[in-house]
């Protein structure tokens, strides 16, 4: 162990997606010593597939203010995020918007200069009136723009970067407080410890494990799987959105975005079928109610296509100039993977597993929290997290889409604020625990076995497909127990796999099997999330239990692996200046 | 479906050779990055890299059938068989169809991509017009893949003097952007005869660009800009 390579900084940021960015650029603001990880180059992380946009209520378009912004967030995750949080967030986003555009971020314009704002789903004014207008745009690569732009923010502060770094696992001071990750350099082979007296896990989603879905091959929740093997629950991981429109069959996303500029869904009648399930907003309600509405019309026979398996989302009627100034992406898109030009043609869609609502709990200030003996949100130490991976929580039941961007950028900086706060108090480097060290190593060295096994590659299929027909759109228990054991029956399955390349060299085989053990770990929680929730809200659809139940289930589920027990918290209801938004019964 | 495939991986080989692979049952409307996943399949050993699939993280560039292009928005359809598919040509091999992109990320950090404004900040938002901010179109768009500096003639022949079309694309784009203070700086940083002047007008980027940027016209720009300056 002595022979491993370390390096020692204030701070370890994991990941640099757009959370990971933004936090690495506050904290070179107060000159601490930062190290950005990356498993592959930063422009390279998933931010960057962003299209439609980000929330904030700079009312260039149409009226508006955070407070509105606020109550479409609190109905949009039906009433399950945290109204403390969610205000944080509203209040927040103008100023961080308009310092992404001083930052460089080439927002679209309008005609007097400001930045272009688009409707997108579950926005309203005045408290669920007229359709609001709150998603800033940079055509529809709005992710691109942001995630570019904090990474040339970056390059002149000159922050320094692990590129093609693998995380593996958290270490720690055998007593709690976490002291920074072992990683695996994938260009040699190496381990290295990167000791930090504050860790920041921004690794991002987890939709790759479903089949079909809009991530990117690199959305394998890593951290998320870091923080159930140290110990820690994943929070309200039954809430997986499934975007109502990704291209049907191949998972591409087609923005919200593309609805928001007037497009609308119809079905092989030929029908404007939202206008039954959502009679106001129609095609911008809320994506789960989006989502359900299409896989109900699909069910019932009214599908298009040889199959009937999807809908049509119609972009052509707003003309040729509209689809090429405001949605150039999803026509290159559209173009490439369906041969269709969507300025003259419908595109097939169908609900696409998308955005990981839940994810590693922590409070405002981005320190993760959990019940150990002190109450239900006890801090760890030196253990941070913001962005997709993080479940602060803003999106409650159901994302409203614009609010990621917001998220990473909102809690990437507060949770680098509170880190900058903590570096005054604690100066020291503290001791390491070798066996936090062994045990990671032991994760690398179990892939070097030799013998015969089923591979990598074969497992991560079986998973994907399971967790698509086990805990998709609409779910039952028997169809969730039944998914349970299969997942639980992979996971010993993988116990035993092995690889066939067992060199050093940037060996991404290897790269896979560790990202399949955090899959797994991912899908387990969700699935056994999703068996014990007994009631429909957001996101997640139980057909046996239709209704909203707050009596019992206004609360957060915590999954442990240890014993993959589950425990729940209550919902912070109360705002932090205004009145709290009860639960109401949720029409759009 | 054939493949002749570039493998070189330094531990165990004493240099690279090709490696032929059949696929059977391929679909042809698949993308290239679909077939050499199913090839990993088979051989765990090939390595290259890969995320988004849908060209926009821009990490798959390499070189297919002779071509510089991203194999998750190459149809099969439209190549050539045997497909013959190589690393990025001039960059240092680490393995199999993976390169050393530093040299091409030095040329990106050295142009100072970022916005530089002098300014004090209003409190709103900078304004910028329409016809400003489409300026900015064609340019911002760049996914730094590689494909055009990797394919440009003249970087092959001077890797550490010329700064290639993606990164003088990508100083173009700050120096078009109305809210950029730093226009002098930026064309002196280019000055002399190797960083902007050794683009020969090959026209390579423009062809391989896998977004349709245009870093050839980009390089154009600047010239005339800084030819203005001088005068
Ligand atoms: C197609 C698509 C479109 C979207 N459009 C919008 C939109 O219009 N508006 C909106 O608000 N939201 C949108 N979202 C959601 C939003 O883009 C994401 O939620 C957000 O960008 C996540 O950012 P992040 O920083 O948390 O993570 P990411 O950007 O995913 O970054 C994760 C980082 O962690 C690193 N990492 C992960 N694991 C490891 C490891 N083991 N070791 C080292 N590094 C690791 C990765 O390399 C990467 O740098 C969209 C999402 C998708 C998929
Ligand atoms: S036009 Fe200039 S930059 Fe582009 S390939 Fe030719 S020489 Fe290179
Ligand atoms: S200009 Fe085009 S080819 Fe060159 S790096 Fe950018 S996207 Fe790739
Ligand atoms: S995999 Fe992202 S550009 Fe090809």
């Amino acid at each position: 162990m002595s022979s491993l390579r370390k390096r020692k900084f204030d701070v370890l940021v994991i990941g640099a997606g757009g959370g990971g960015l933004r936090a690495a650029l506050q904290l070179a603001r107060v000159e601490a010593s930062v190290a950005v990880v990356s498993k592959v180059f930063p422009t390279r992380s998933h931010t960057v597939a962003a299209q439609g946009g980000i929330n904030a209520a700079l009312a260039n378009a149409l009226p508006d203010n955070w407070h509105w912004h606020m109550y479409d967030t609190v109905k949009g995750s039906d009433y399950l995020g945290d109204q403390d949080a969610i205000e944080y967030m509203c209040r927040a986003a103008s100023h961080l918007v308009i310092e992404l555009e001083h930052a460089g971020v080439p927002f679209s314009r309008q005609n007097n200069g400001k930045i272009y704002q688009r409707p997108f789903g579950g926005q309203s004014q005045n408290f669920g009136g007229e359709q609001a207008a709150r998603t800033c745009a940079a055509a529809d690569r709005t992710g691109h723009a942001i995630l570019h732009t904090l990474y040339q923010q970056n390059i002149q502060a000159r922050t320094h970067f692990f590129d093609e770094y693998f995380a593996i696992d958290l270490i720690s001071n055998g007593d709690g407080i976490i002291l920074g990750a072992v990683a695996l350099e994938i260009s040699t082979g190496e381990p290295i410890i990167i000791e930090a007296r504050c860790t920041l896990l921004a690794t991002g989603g987890a939709a790759q494990i479903f089949r079909t879905n809009t991530n990117a091959r690199i959305n394998t929740g890593d951290g998320m799987g870091m923080v159930l093997r140290a110990g820690i629950p994943l929070q309200d991981m039954e809430f997986f959105q499934f975007h109502p429109t990704g291209i049907a069959g191949r998972g591409m996303l087609i923005t919200e975005g593309a609805r928001g500029e007037g497009g609308y869904l119809i079905n092989k009648e030929g029908e404007r079928f939202m206008e039954r399930y959502a009679p106001n907003a129609r095609d911008l309600a809320s994506r789960d109610v989006v989502s359900r509405a299409i896989a109900t019309e699909v069910r019932e026979g009214r599908g298009c296509g040889p199959q009937g398996d999807h809908v049509l989302l119609k972009v052509d009627h707003l003309g040729e100039g509209v689809v090429a100034r405001k949605l150039p992406g999803i026509r290159e898109l559209a173009r490439t993977f369906l041969h269709l030009d969507p300025a003259n043609t419908p595109i097939p869609v169908f609900p696409t597993a998308h955005y990981t609502m839940g994810g590693i709990p922590t409070n405002r200030d981005g320190q993760v929290v959990a019940p150990f003996s002190l109450g239900p949100e006890e801090a760890i130490p030196g253990l941070y997290a913001a962005g997709e991976c993080a479940c602060v929580s803003v999106h409650g039941a159901n994302r409203l889409g614009g609010n990621s961007l917001l998220d990473i950028v909102v809690f990437g900086r507060a949770a680098a604020n509170h880190i900058a706060d903590h570096l005054q108090h604690s100066r020291y480097h503290l001791p390491l625990n070798e066996e936090s060290i062994e045990r990671a190593l032991g994760r690398l060295a179990r892939w070097d076995k030799r013998c015969d096994g089923e591979s990598v590659a074969q497992l991560r299929r079986e998973l994907q497909q399971t967790m698509e027909h086990y805990c998709g759109v609409f779910r039952t228990k028997d169809v969730l127990a039944e998914g349970v054991e299969r997942v639980l029956a992979l996971e010993q399955r993988l116990q035993n796999a092995v690889l066939t390349d067992h060199s050093k060299i940037f060996n991404t085989a290897r790269i896979e099997a560790l990202e399949l053990e955090n899959m797994m770990e991912v899908a387990i929680a969700t699935v056994c999330s999703a068996l014990a929730r007994e009631e429909s809200r957001g996101a997640h659809s139980r057909i046996d239990f239709p209704e909203r139940n707050d009596e019992q289930w206004l609360k957060h589920s915590l999954f442990f692996k240890q014993g993959r027990r589950l425990d729940y918290k209550p919902v912070r209801t109360k705002p932090l200046t205004v009145d709290s938004f009860p639960s109401k019964p949720r029409v759009y | 479906m054939r493949f002749s495939i570039y493998r070189y991986n330094p531990e165990v080989n004493g240099g690279p050779y090709m490696q032929e692979y059949q696929l059977k049952g391929i679909d042809p409307s698949m993308m290239l990055r679909d077939a050499l996943l199913r090839i990993k399949e088979q051989d765990e050993t090939l390595v290259f890299r890969h995320s988004c699939g849908e060209g926009v993280c821009g990490s798959d560039a390499i070189n297919i059938n002779g071509r510089n292009g991203l194999g998750c928005i190459t149809p099969l359809a439209s190549l050539k068989q045997p497909i013959e598919v190589r690393p990025l040509p001039g960059m240092p091999v680490i393995r199999d169809l993976v390169v050393d992109m530093d040299r091409f990320f030095e040329h990106y950090r050295s142009i100072k991509p970022y916005l530089v404004a002098h300014d004090p900040e209003p409190e709103v938002e900078r304004l910028q017009t329409p016809e400003q901010r489409d300026r900015l179109d064609g340019l911002y768009e760049c996914i730094l893949c590689g494909c055009c500096t990797t394919f440009c003639p003249s970087f092959w022949w001077n890797p550490d003097g010329f700064r290639g079309p993606a990164a003088l694309l990508q100083s173009w784009r700050f120096l078009a952007d109305s809210r950029d203070q730093a226009t002098a700086e930026r064309l002196s940083e280019l000055e002399g005869p190797y960083r902007l002047f050794r683009c020969r007008s090959i026209m390579n980027c423009v062809e391989v660009c896998p977004k349709g940027l245009n870093p050839a016209k980009a390089i154009g720009r600047i010239r005339q800009m800084m030819l203005k300056h001088i005068l």
